[in-house]
């Protein structure tokens, strides 16, 4: 693979949900469109961040990556390889690529020891074959996120919901991925337990130099963990950016009002805060709104934003945004430094 | 300091289970005055839904039971009254709001009728008029279209939308004090400001005090005039919202304050965990219930329970440490609030 390419590269995902059909003439009625026109990508090493509300399709898009979510439409490149084609069940691909979930309640079955759960993986891949070597690398992984090996024969019961999480990160680590897809993996944990979680997975993307796709609501939390960051909104990326210049000077009106709906553990910088409350909730997915989806609830919207879907347009400094407000700023950007004294 | 609207004093709840007797809520005490807002923060287990149940004498019985304490609720004992007495608060100057907002309206109710009820029911007003009071409602809480929504139905609207219907009964009887429990935890984050600047206006209007109980700092920080920390089911410290953010006492405070990133602070900073997990309630140590996840823990600390002592007018303590830690911890929390 050369240097230069991403390790994940997603072009133009399209997930819909038809619905089923309705009446004599079997006709259907349309379909939820879940994800329509996702592109982005993330290299090796890298955390992108996929942030948005209920619905918006952060976690099909993850879904759909790992291929265990039929693709409507798009690409989905993985370490030079596409894989659209392939099934998480069948796919090579899923050696490289594994997935910690939301739930450690419910990711891990109640009824096999950690020992298995962890080494699951390696015996779905054939890797269990020296006895010996798959218990050292059993216990290896547990103490690579910060369990005891002597754990190992314990039920996921005997866990709390934080070392649990631990258990699900141990079982995605035990294929040596080079990305992992992580969906809402410290919303379930209590505050905290979640910073512990947090370091955990900082300190193996540092060793492993793993990539993640962060998937969370919590804006807080993705902007510790995350080197760029994409906002998504029925079904759309309508912001993307380096973390840091998303935070200091978010483009989108839809970014702006999500960072400023967060309130900041601080009584004094909340008092002082400039806040944009939106008005209204997130629209249907099945029926979006004609012309940019956000203008029904956009404190800037104008005439042309109720006809012409804006298109996610690349900015200077990595960035991009899909908003009338930005439309031509890439030219015009350059185009400033002309004011010539006559 | 005027007299409180609500004071509590040696509130305890023990529940029965399987696993022996535990008690959820223990020896609390806290007082709200007449249009304030009090938060109780903690995380799961810590008894502050507890605590807002047994207020509103909630509590499942059995397995649960209010064994000790009062609440004095405009001067009247609320342990006391029997359940007819108690039927007559709620909904009336008492008033609650869930969490869930999908599983708290009755789905066989039309959302007109659920507003209504209340008023019908404690002011004795007939069906028509109290569904006009509802309709002024609606309008209050910004359901657009009010008329015509009084016939729908709770699963035709949306989360932000039942929860404007919540604090539309909530508020119904003009209360003298609202238990919101998590009231915006089920909701995405834009829908959670809207919800919770509608709730903190109108009580400024009503003039009635609320309680927010939440595990979010941030919410605590924007909407609190007062907070409760609670840990293992008590109170370790309580102090007015900026004292508290800037001058943590308790461990456990510091600690969480010091665990939770924040859209202000310095980003891919390790954040500071507080190591171990919350405390099991059926086998709550003897001592402090953070000793063993606190590291100024001393002998003394998983021996004897320490007890709230006022530090200063308003802010409470339960730390056997918090001077000594004080004097050593400055330095750290000087070079955060230098960076916020």
């Amino acid at each position: 693979m050369p240097d230069n390419q991403a390790l994940l590269q997603v072009d133009d995902l399209k997930v819909h949900f038809p619905l089923p059909p309705k009446g004599i003439l079997r006709q259907s009625p349309g379909a939820v469109k879940a994800v329509d026109g996702v592109s982005f990508s993330l290299n090796a090493g890298e955390t992108l961040g996929l942030v948005g509300e209920s619905g918006c399709g952060k976690s099909t898009t993850g879904l759909a990556v790992l291929r265990m979510q039929p693709v409507t439409a798009g690409r989905i490149t993985f370490e030079g390889q596409d894989i659209t084609a392939q099934q998480a069940r069948t796919g090579t691909f899923r050696r490289r690529m594994q997935m910690v979930y939301q739930d450690p309640y419910g990711s891990l079955n109640p009824r096999m020891k950690v020992r298995d759960l962890v080494g699951e993986p390696l015996q779905v891949h054939g890797m269990d074959k020296n006895p010996g070597e798959y218990q050292d690398r059993i216990a290896g992984l547990l103490k690579t996120v910060g369990l005891l090996p002597d754990m190992a024969d314990r039920y996921p019961h005997e866990f709390s919901g934080g070392q649990r999480q631990r258990i699900g990160i141990a079982r995605a680590l035990a294929l040596e991925p080079s990305l992992i897809i992580c969906d809402e993996p410290v919303s379930a944990l209590d505050v905290s337990i979640q910073a512990q979680v947090v370091n955990v997975l900082q300190e193996l993307q540092e060793r492993l130099g793993l990539a993640y796709l962060f998937i969370a609501h919590d804006l807080a939390v993705v902007r510790h963990l995350s080197h760029r960051i994409a906002v998504m909104y029925l079904g759309r990326i309508v912001e993307i950016a380096p973390r840091d210049e998303l935070y200091r000077a978010p483009l989108h009106p839809y970014t702006q009002a999500l960072l400023s709906a967060v309130p900041v553990a601080d009584p004094v910088v909340e008092r002082a805060r400039q806040r944009i409350v939106v008005q209204g909730e997130v629209p249907s997915a099945l029926k979006p709104p004609p012309g940019c989806r956000f203008h029904t609830r956009c404190p800037h919207a104008m005439p042309q934003c109720k006809v012409d879907d804006p298109p996610l347009q690349q900015l200077d400094g990595g960035r991009a945004v899909a908003c009338h407000l930005h439309t031509g700023q890439h030219t015009s950007l350059h185009s400033i430094p002309v004011k010539v004294a006559a | 300091m005027a007299t409180p609207l609500l004071e509590v004093k040696n509130l305890t709840t023990r529940f029965r289970t399987e696993r022996g007797e535990l008690t959820a809520v223990d020896d609390v005490s806290f007082s709200v005055q007449p249009g304030q807002t009090l938060a109780i923060v903690g995380e799961s287990g810590s008894g502050k839904s507890v605590t807002a149940l047994s207020l509103m004498r909630l509590i499942p019985d059995p397995p649960g039971r209010i064994v000790g304490g009062q609440i004095l609720f405009e001067g009247q004992d609320l342990v006391k009254l029997t359940d007819r007495q108690m039927q007559a608060i709620r909904g009336d100057r008492i008033a609650m709001i869930f969490q869930e907002p999908m599983s708290s309206l009755n789905p066989a109710l039309t959302v007109g009728m659920q507003i209504a009820e209340p008023v019908n029911l404690h002011r004795k007003m007939p069906w028509a008029q109290a569904y006009e009071v509802a309709k002024g409602l609606l309008d209050k809480v910004r359901i657009p279209d009010a008329a015509s929504r009084l016939q729908t139905w709770p699963h035709q609207y949306s989360g932000g939308m039942r929860q404007r219907t919540m604090i539309a009964m909530a508020l119904a009887c003009q209360p003298k004090l609202i238990i919101a429990d998590e009231p915006t935890t089920a909701l995405d984050v834009t829908v959670q400001a809207q919800i919770l600047d509608l709730l903190k206006e109108l009580t400024r209007e009503t003039g009635a005090a609320l309680i927010l109980i939440t595990h979010d700092l941030g919410v605590v920080a924007r909407y609190a005039d007062h907070v409760a920390v609670m840990y293992g089911g008590r109170i370790v410290e309580q102090a007015d919202a900026g004292t508290l953010y800037a001058h943590p006492r308790h461990p456990y405070t510091r600690g969480l304050l010091a665990s939770i990133p924040r859209l202000d602070s310095t980003a891919g900073q390790r954040l500071v965990p507080i190591k171990g997990q919350p405390p099991d309630l059926a086998r709550l140590p003897p001592g402090c219930a953070f000793a063993p996840r606190c590291q100024h823990a001393s002998a003394e600390c998983s021996a004897s329970r320490p007890l709230l002592r006022t530090l200063a007018p308003g802010h409470l303590d339960a730390c056997h440490h918090d001077q000594a830690i004080d004097a050593g911890a400055s330095a750290g929390t000087a070079s955060e609030s230098a960076h916020a």
